[in-house]
């Protein structure tokens, strides 16, 4: 019983912020005014929150929001309670737009949007946000806790960036074929960007990150569904959904974080690999390679071990080769690292990890020093491996994986 | 920038709490003192005695008033600090995040008021 209603809620929500992503995306690329256009259906939104899970969604959800929203102009502009660029939307959801929504759908420009809100001269770090702000209607204070900054701090950054968007005029619109490749990506990162945020929290204890993974996945849908030509698209929503497929083997029942070469892959959902698998062979008969494919390559070489009992290391490690050659970050470099290890040895793996060594990002970066601290271990070099273990687990924040490098670190003591 | 960080976190469950989890606690707070000091960001830092050990002072009228226990009677405690270095108020939330009481308790994050240079 207390399942169904969640699910009803999950649902009725889901309903709500799809047909309210709509809305500001239509509004929005009317009048590059997104914060006007969020303005104008921010009480008939949170009414939709509100309603929609004891009610059931209406049949028409856009039109509902629409006729809420136009109530709330009749009251507001009888107290003179909003703002002219708020006014300006009530205005043209009054006479535009319910006159199309009579006759058929409301046409979806949020891809339009999302290529606005991932513009190059948007500030990388606010793309995500903005996106989940725009398109499914978060608010600054969710969203700050995902990225780990203050609330405070999030509301300004988002303010100043959709007041970037109205003043320097950036377009809503699909870039044309030349320069779609690098805006494409832009898009894509920020997609990712939310999804990893999200990831990082499997047990789901947080509750305001406890849905940043599906609401990536959700984004990758329907990018994927909006440019069903683009290899990378697919390739990223198959990269989202092979990760995602094993998230109920990430813990123990008591908790514990397992490591993916201990997960039992009976627990894996097979209907999400597979679907991750049927996205990958079709974006590879576009011919056209990219860095999502490449990850979600590895990802569908990992999730092989369910048929083969066994995972091809040799093969990972090429995928990483490319990887690197085309995206090379210190986080693809490090995830080579462990491949070359497990294809041709501890000291192999080490040897590439310490190429990286000087690149300062990596100081306070976890992965690194739990991928050093484990090969130092194998190789038997202890009081080495027990530094790196600690550097590691002092740059943990999720208790689980901590007390998993404490383990670790206890183990080698011990032996 | 120099940010304090008070490290919050009930008193009462952190006693009762097995002897394995302090373990657990003791050497996941020695990693992450190293990683602060590693990480060039550790100032200062020191875990507190329990609120029992706490005495608090104010002066009213002329006259001097010295109180057992903590100045605020709260949920939950004040039981470390650390003082550190960062280049700003995000570097500062994501050590606040990786503190092992972030994940019992709450840990507030302050900016030191830093003295202007007299002109």
């Amino acid at each position: 019983m207390e399942n169904g209603l969640e699910i009803a809620r999950a649902a009725a929500e889901a309903a709500a912020r799809q047909s309210y992503g709509k809305l500001v995306a239509w509004l929005a690329a009317r009048t590059r005014d997104v914060a006007g256009a969020e303005d104008a259906l921010a009480d008939a939104f949170a009414a939709a929150l509100e309603r929609w899970p004891q009610t059931g969604v209406p049949e028409k959800p856009e039109a509902w929001l629409l006729a809420v929203a136009r109530r709330r102009r009749v009251d507001a502009v009888r107290r003179r309670l909003t703002g002219e660029a708020s006014r300006d939307h009530l205005r043209l959801i009054a006479e535009e737009m319910e006159a199309r929504m009579t006759d058929d759908d409301l046409p979806d420009e949020r891809l339009r949007l999302m290529f606005a809100c991932a513009h190059p001269a948007i500030e990388a770090s606010v793309r995500a946000p903005l996106i989940l702000q725009t398109i499914l209607g978060f608010d600054a204070a969710t969203i700050a806790s995902a990225f780990l900054v203050s609330p405070a701090t999030m509301g300004q950054r988002l303010v100043r960036a959709k007041a970037r968007i109205r003043d320097t005029g950036i377009p809503f619109r699909v870039p044309e074929r030349t320069e779609l490749g690098e805006r494409l990506d832009a898009v894509l990162e920020a997609i990712y960007a939310t999804f990893a945020e999200g990831w990082s929290d499997p047990a789901g204890t947080e509750t305001r990150r406890r849905n940043l993974a599906t609401e990536g996945i959700w984004l990758g849908r329907l990018m994927a569904s909006l440019m069903p030509h683009e290899p990378e698209a697919l390739g990223l929503l198959a990269l989202m959904l092979f990760a995602e497929a094993r998230r109920a083997a990430r813990r123990s029942a008591e908790g514990d974080f397992v490591p993916l070469k201990e997960q039992d892959c009976r627990l894996w959902d097979r209907a999400l690999i597979d679907e991750a698998e049927a996205l990958l062979s079709c974006a590879a008969t576009k011919a056209v390679i990219g860095r999502y494919q490449l990850e979600a390559a590895v990802q569908s070489a990992h999730a092989a071990r369910r048929l083969t009992g066994r995972t091809d290391w040799p093969a990972i490690r090429e995928l990483y080769d490319a990887l690197l050659s085309i995206a090379g970050s210190p986080v693809v470099a490090i995830n080579r690292a462990v491949a070359i290890a497990e294809a041709d040895g501890a000291a192999a793996g080490l040897a590439a990890l310490y190429v990286l060594g000087d690149d300062k990002r990596l100081d306070n970066y976890q992965p690194y020093w739990a991928a050093r601290a484990g090969l130092l271990a194998r190789l038997g070099t202890t009081t080495q491996a027990a530094e790196a273990y600690d550097r590691a687990i002092g740059l943990e924040r999720d208790p689980a994986v901590r007390r998993f490098l404490q383990g670790k670190r206890k183990d080698l003591d011990e032996s | 920038m120099r940010y304090m960080l008070l490290i919050y976190g009930n008193e009462a469950a952190m006693m009762a709490a097995p002897a394995q989890a302090l373990t657990e606690m003791k050497s996941a707070y020695f990693a992450y003192n190293e990683a602060l000091k590693k990480g060039s960001a550790w100032i200062g830092g020191d875990q507190l005695q329990p609120t029992q050990a706490t005495t608090s002072v104010r002066i009213v009228d002329g006259k001097t008033n010295v109180l057992d226990g903590p100045y605020a009677d709260t949920k939950e405690q004040l039981a470390g600090f650390y003082m550190i270095e960062a280049k700003d108020a995000d570097a500062a939330i994501a050590w606040a995040a990786r503190c092992p009481g972030a994940s019992t308790g709450a840990i507030e994050v302050r900016p030191i008021w830093e003295q202007q240079p007299s002109p």
